[in-house]
């Protein structure tokens, strides 16, 4: 093969290469710049699908006045907003509750299954770890209805700590797949030395074990909170009013809006906002989580 | 009460932390045993009250069984409390596992068993009659319910559909692993969909961008020649398009596992084929997809078993239709519970789809774990 046939190989290859990245980088973005253009966007400019803002149409804070949030209405008293702002907060309150509890309960589980041998009538510590894995398989639907009448009966119906536990409860393998994965690889000498030392088992993991162990933690945390921010199916069923979260808001608004867009796509950008920026800021992590244990 | 067996000791093999042997005065033991037995003595008291009060016979007059959830609570605390006291240092091994353990039963035992109570009652939250055992009828029901096995038939095209979003998902892998300019631009761009709530996508693509009149889809599909351009009309066309809202999600998170694969890959043995004149196409299915088979098995089966899941998408755009196309079991019990308030025969469907699901995940690791030591 001749040096210049060879170089418009590479180049063509490359061409290709950069044309397929470029077509999927649209295909995963342009959902989102048509929903934050939408929320700019008046009835004419929806029905005649005007794509460009300034170029043509005018951008008009339509949208993010019926929430509340545009710059004439930020100081007035909005209903839309209040509510809003109470969804948002029960949203956080809930996906950071849970992820709490979870990394806390979980970690230290993983470090005990990864450093001690336990023995459970004829469980070992394998068993153990399959037993927290296996709820990954159990699916909402069969833990919806039970729940339902549980927290009806404990009165944490439509309440933030009844919906922090059963998202702990689904965060929490994902949670212990991951820091056994992390705990695996801090070289167990270290521990050893405390020991030798005088430490305790709680001194040596909190001083020395836990430090180590952050990324792991912070990886599972952030894993975690996008989980449970996104949850909608038991916070379709289990909350009403109260502790209703953002999913849910966005949902019962889906059906009743007709063609109101712009208030729909102001909805949708600002529950979608917060996980966008972890998105961009925290990428590692989520992927540091993502990957943990699945490369061996 | 068999947590208190837990017994911690420490692990054979490289990880081990050897246990420190402490005596453990004998007054302290007895004290640990005392203070367990009474929690637990406490914790049935309650528990026999409680039912007492519910059934009428004492009245005390709980509003809710709040108290014996409090009850739970310190009795898990004095178990653990106890465990230091009677084992000393294992004591203190155990402590590290018994919150998550005892979580993880307290929140899945009993709505487990719970639950397989209710499947058997034909319980209706509409109805003012109460629940009542019913024995095999929900099960006879099941049988005859057209709609059920529709969802549970639709759920085996959602799972073949995982092996086409591993196929597209695998591509981009490799795009991102290639020598390309803003590769970590790229990453981000690719991982967004992944972040997004699938409700909020549910409305941003399957409502407004695949909408009939307005939808950029829908204008783009005329433009090249659909003249009809329904998403969610025709079975198969709503099913794909459901299949298309959710691969967007969730391709990137099968993605990020092959990249994460593909980085670990050694280098040398594609260098060496390169170097002995493999043509790419050769050397990716000669050398990489072998070399990638466990992380492809690992992501396809995660990916399967959120798959067993879909729901969201489903009950926010087409709500199951047209006629029962695009229904998920997830989304048919959805609207059992929902919209006809039927509790008992709803559960009953989930704990069945359950046990399927258990046997199905059950096989299929049984079946890979066997064909991939065949392979090796």
């Amino acid at each position: 093969m001749s040096a210049a046939a060879w170089r418009v190989k590479r180049i063509s290859g490359r061409t290709l290469l950069y044309a397929a990245a470029l077509l999927w980088a649209f295909i995963s973005l342009f959902p989102i710049y048509w929903t934050v253009t939408t929320s700019f966007k008046t009835a004419v400019d929806v029905t005649q699908g005007h794509l460009i803002p300034f170029v043509d149409f005018q951008p008009d804070w339509r949208g993010w006045r019926s929430l509340g949030l545009s710059p004439d209405t930020i100081g007035a008293t909005s209903t839309v907003r209040e509510e809003f702002l109470r969804r948002f907060e029960n949203s956080i309150v809930a996906s950071v509750g849970a992820s709490v509890l979870a990394v806390v309960i979980g970690s230290l589980a993983a470090y005990g299954l990864s450093r001690f041998r336990y023995r459970f009538g004829p469980w070992r510590n394998k068993d153990i770890s399959f037993w927290f894995l296996s709820q990954l398989i159990l699916p909402p639907v069969v833990l919806a209805m039970p729940f339902l009448v549980l927290y009806k009966e404990l009165a944490l119906l439509d309440t933030r700590v009844g919906l922090i536990l059963v998202y702990a409860l689904m965060v929490l393998p994902i949670v212990i797949w991951i820091m056994r994965d992390q705990f695996a690889s801090i070289p167990i000498e270290l521990e050893e030395a405390a020991r030798v030392d005088g430490a305790t088992v709680w001194q040596s993991f909190f001083r020395i074990v836990a430090p180590l162990a952050l990324p792991g933690m912070v990886a599972a945390f952030i894993l975690s909170v996008v989980l449970c921010w996104n949850e909608y199916f038991f916070a379709a069923l289990l909350t009403s009013s109260d502790a209703k979260t953002l999913p849910v808001m966005v949902a019962s608004q889906t059906g009743s809006q007709g063609i109101n867009w712009w208030s729909m796509a102001a909805l949708s950008t600002a529950a979608i906002a917060p996980l966008a920026l972890i998105g961009i800021f925290l990428e590692r992590y989520i992927i540091r989580g993502l990957t943990a244990g699945a490369v061996k | 009460m068999s947590e208190a067996e837990i017994d911690a000791g420490a692990l054979a093999g490289d990880h081990s932390i050897k246990p420190v042997s402490s005596r453990i005065p004998p007054g302290r033991k007895v004290a640990g045993k005392w203070l367990i037995g009474l929690a637990t003595l406490g914790l049935a008291a309650m528990l026999l009250l409680q039912v007492l009060d519910s059934a009428g016979i004492v009245a005390i007059g709980f509003e809710n069984w709040r108290p014996l959830l409090c009850a739970y609570l310190a009795w898990a605390v004095a178990l653990g409390v106890g465990q230091v006291m009677i084992r000393g240092e294992a004591g203190h091994r155990a402590l590290f596992l018994l919150p998550a353990v005892l979580f993880t039963v307290s929140m899945v035992i009993f709505p487990t068993v719970f639950g397989l109570y209710i499947a058997f009652t034909d319980w209706n939250l509409s109805s003012f009659a109460g629940r009542q055992l019913n024995g095999l009828d929900n099960l006879r029901a099941l049988w005859a319910d057209p709609y059920y096995w529709n969802a549970l038939g639709n759920m085996v095209w959602y799972v073949l559909a995982v092996l086409v979003q591993y196929a597209i998902a695998f591509g981009l892998a490799l795009l991102l692993n290639a020598e390309i300019r803003a590769r970590k631009f790229f990453r981000v761009v690719f991982l967004m969909p992944f972040m997004l709530s699938p409700v909020a996508v549910s409305w941003m693509v399957g409502k407004s961008i695949m909408e009939y009149r307005f939808g950029p889809a829908a204008t783009f599909a005329r433009f090249i020649g659909w003249d009809n351009p329904a998403f969610f009309a025709s079975p198969w066309v709503a099913r794909l398009s459901i299949m298309a809202m959710d691969g967007w999600v969730s391709i990137p998170f099968i993605m990020i596992l092959l990249l994460a694969g593909l980085q670990a890959l050694p280098t040398d043995i594609l260098e060496a084929a390169r170097i002995d004149g493999a043509k790419p196409w050769q050397s990716f299915w000669k050398i990489t997809f072998p070399l990638m088979l466990p992380v492809s098995v690992t992501a396809v089966i995660l990916r399967i078993i959120f798959e067993l899941k879909l729901a969201d998408i489903v009950i926010n755009v087409t709500a199951g239709g047209p006629g029962g196309a695009t229904d998920t079991v997830s989304s048919f019990i959805y609207r059992e519970y929902r919209d006809r308030s039927n509790v008992g025969y709803g559960t009953m469907l989930a704990q069945v789809y359950f046990v399927l699901i258990v046997i199905f995940v059950t096989a299929l690791l049984n079946l890979v774990s066997r064909w991939m030591r065949r392979l090796t």
